[in-house]
């Protein structure tokens, strides 16, 4: 049974029966990741370019030890060493890939919707490694897998994302995949950053990081970021730590046991307490190891069968 | 019109089943250091049959596992239908074992290739060797069984169907012909 569609853009109106394809085919990466030989020949022959136009380390080695642990030809390209910085257009540089015979293009890009522009213009698969603050599918498939691991089922299972939504594609990602797999989803920051109207993506929305923490059974705390901070969206960091900080001593009021995610880089007792961080509750490295499993999953399933 | 001709019964396949489990044993002199391996699907349910007829010969268990050889496959591309990865599960180190690589038929060889990559990426073992229920010639690579449950030769317009209860509700191979006859 293949995927509905031949690229991966975001998770909105991905049907379920997708999802669970994908998380389940990362169950069978994952188990290939714990062999002495990490590596198996699937993608042998097949050449796969990174284009990342935008700042990544940990999305973009992800990939990139997806694509050779399954024995891809892989090619990487950022912005800063292409001849898009000597003006040339996205639609020109794609157009020399693909004339070098090119099966898949992973793209980050600042501009939203550069994932969907290049499913016009090539014939290549291509997958979204986050568009601007739109979608990060990869990273939301991997957080469900890991909510997966641990609850059986997403299905009833509360999660909640923390911290600035408004610029988040890690949060909307999150909103549509888990939506569709029966998760109840809610938000949880100051009211500068959460979007208007995000109720109608069917979350609900707390401005208390106590009342989320007492109903959630997840909390996915989002990096606060820093490079933001010039444009004021709340008053210091050391507001925003007083006010929305996941701490020891909070999930402790709570008394129930929370599951913590983050998709990194932590700022280390800004958005998350480094105690938190490096506790039981924290999945963190389990997310990181599952991220080469689902890039893994996602590459086999775009790049095998007619 | 049914195109398909029934070779072997429920009796033939418990005898054929049985006359293996002595074989694997009789060569590797017990079951002391074997371990059994079957290729999904079917090789899966016939290495458990096996595994519990050495059993209760041995009365020992010996270890079990299970090969999906799909991410190893050298047709991924050209398959129309993308295979669904069923998963490898083998719990035990292999290194050092005599392997006993098992699938239900045997034909081109091709499989067992994908199999034999698939196991040496996962150890070192002393030795693999292969039981298949059914060979029906055609190889397309230098690859021969250890143990044939029954030979069948076959032309290319006909295939070999091993049913199993598991399965398909009962024991029995049929040969099937993919064209009319005219």
């Amino acid at each position: 049974m293949p995927l509905s569609s031949r690229h991966l853009l975001g998770l909105e109106d991905v049907p379920k029966e997708d999802i669970n394809l994908l998380l389940d085919t990362t169950t069978n990466f994952r188990e290939v990741l714990e062999r002495p030989v990490k590596k198996v020949p699937t993608l042998q022959g097949q050449t796969i370019v990174n284009l990342f136009l935008e700042d990544s380390t940990r999305t973009r080695v992800s990939f990139e030890l997806a694509e050779r642990r399954l024995s891809a030809d892989v090619v990487n390209f950022s912005a800063s060493v292409s001849s898009l910085k000597k003006g040339e257009t996205l639609k020109d540089t794609v157009r020399n890939l693909e004339a070098m015979k090119i099966d898949m293009v992973v793209i980050r890009h600042a501009a939203q919707g550069s994932p969907h522009f290049l499913t016009k213009i090539m014939d290549a698969h291509i997958i979204n490694a986050g568009d601007g603050s739109h979608e990060h599918p990869t990273q939301a498939l991997l957080d469900m897998y890991t909510i997966r691991e641990k609850f059986g089922t997403l299905e009833g299972v509360h999660v909640c994302i923390v911290g600035d939504i408004s610029h988040s594609r890690v949060a909307l990602s999150n909103i549509f995949g888990l939506k569709t797999m029966g998760a109840t989803v809610s938000v949880c920051g100051p009211k500068t950053l959460i979007p208007k109207e995000i109720e109608k993506l069917g979350v609900n929305v707390f401005y208390d990081i106590n009342r989320a923490i007492r109903e959630a059974d997840v909390l996915n705390v989002l990096r606060i970021q820093l490079e933001r901070q010039d444009r004021a969206y709340f008053p210091s960091l050391r507001e925003y730590r007083e006010y929305f900080a996941v701490t020891k001593e909070r999930l402790k009021q709570a008394q129930k046991e929370i599951t913590i995610l983050h998709p990194g880089p932590i700022n280390r007792d800004v958005e998350l307490s480094a105690d938190v961080a490096d506790s039981d509750a924290s999945l963190i490295l389990h997310q990181v190891l599952n991220g080469v499993a689902v890039r893994m999953a996602v590459l086999y399933l775009l790049g095998t069968g007619k | 019109m049914n195109n398909r001709t029934r070779l072997l019964d429920e009796k033939d396949f418990e005898r054929i089943l049985t006359r293996l489990a002595h074989e694997i044993l009789e060569r590797n002199k017990g079951a002391g250091n074997i371990a059994l391996v079957g290729i999904r699907t079917r090789g899966e349910f016939l290495a458990r049959r096996l595994n519990e007829k050495i059993k209760s010969l041995e009365g020992k268990e010996i270890p079990l596992g299970f090969l999906d050889i799909t991410l190893y496959r050298d047709d991924l591309r050209e398959k129309h239908q993308q295979p669904v990865l069923l998963g490898t599960y083998i719990k035990f180190d292999i290194t050092g074992k005599h392997l006993i690589l098992i699938d239900d038929v045997l034909f081109t060889g091709r499989t067992v290739r994908s199999a034999l990559s698939e196991l040496v990426d996962l150890g070192r073992p002393a030795s693999i060797q292969l039981a298949v229920f059914i060979d029906r010639g055609h190889r397309e690579l230098p690859i021969k069984a250890d143990y044939v449950g029954k030979n069948i030769p076959t032309s290319l317009q006909q295939e070999v169907q091993v049913c199993m209860k598991e399965l398909d509700g009962e024991d029995a191979v049929y040969l099937k012909e993919l064209k009319e006859n005219n």
